[in-house]
């Protein structure tokens, strides 16, 4: 499914949210994972998968344990998203109050 | 640094939050946002000049401001109504950009006193879907202005 590749399509599920900020805190195994949620194992595993498809995590074996760990680079690309527009309103922001600051010491 | 704008846009959701502090008295704050001179002013930039064309500032008022460059093209018209006007308060408007694909949002704007001199404003910003959030979010015409084209369009300017 090409939806499942975009990264703004994953992170808009609450489970997939609640993965990532489980694994924000340290690298677990898909079973330490499954055991944080009610749904059954197989769901939290696609979701695992969703996730893993969308580089916001990564795999790393020890010996014969997988541990998922946060991608921070992929996570960046989220953060930057939004920060053009967020410095769109700054500069606007900037403007308003040197303008009401002038507006004001000519009054 | 901290800083001063904060914007939350929860994944999923069709809606923005952005919040910023003033050094300014909250009457100020609120004037900037309706008095067509003032607003103006802080809505131009070096490659473009904000007019204002209509400012009917009360409930059930329309607006409309465009930007135009140096030669006079228009390179973005908005508008709207004034849904909710309540001085130095708040203010719920719709805003629409024309000729673009983009669907109307809803606006609401809380003006907060925080002391005599300071001031705090909430926008809380909906989109029809979250979908229509993200692709407005990503494209860059869509963010008030397209600057950097336009900044690359004044710098070519002044090489001519």
């Amino acid at each position: 499914m090409e939806l499942r590749r975009d990264v703004f399509q994953a992170i808009a599920d609450p489970t997939r949210r609640a993965i990532l900020n489980l694994l924000a805190l340290q690298a677990m195994t898909p079973g330490a994972i499954a055991e944080q949620f009610d749904s059954s194992r197989q769901t939290i595993s696609k979701h695992i998968q969703i996730l893993t498809e969308c580089e916001l995590l990564k795999q790393q074996q020890n010996g014969r344990e997988i541990h998922y760990h946060l991608n921070p680079q992929k996570m960046k690309e989220i953060a930057d998203f939004i920060e053009p527009f967020r410095k769109m309103w700054e500069e606007r922001f900037n403007k308003l109050e040197a303008v009401m600051k002038n507006y004001k010491s000519k009054k | 640094m901290e800083l001063k704008t904060k914007l939350t846009a929860e994944s999923g959701k069709q809606d923005i939050k952005i919040t910023r502090e003033f050094d300014l008295p909250v009457e100020l704050l609120f004037l900037a946002h309706t008095n067509p001179e003032l607003f103006e002013q802080w809505m131009s930039h070096e490659y473009g000049t904000t007019r204002v064309v209509s400012m009917e500032a009360k409930r059930h008022g329309s607006w409309r401001f465009q930007t135009v460059d140096a030669q006079g093209n228009v390179l973005f018209q908005a508008n709207g109504v004034f849904h909710e006007f309540i001085p130095n308060q708040q203010i719920t408007r719709t805003f629409e950009m024309d000729n673009t694909p983009f669907e109307v949002q809803l606006e609401f704007l809380e003006f907060e006193k925080l002391d005599e001199d300071r001031s705090r404003l909430s926008m809380h910003i909906i989109y029809r879907t979250g979908e229509l959030r993200d692709q407005l979010l990503k494209n860059p015409f869509a963010q008030g202005l397209n600057m950097a084209h336009n900044r690359l369009q004044a710098i070519i300017g002044k090489l001519k």
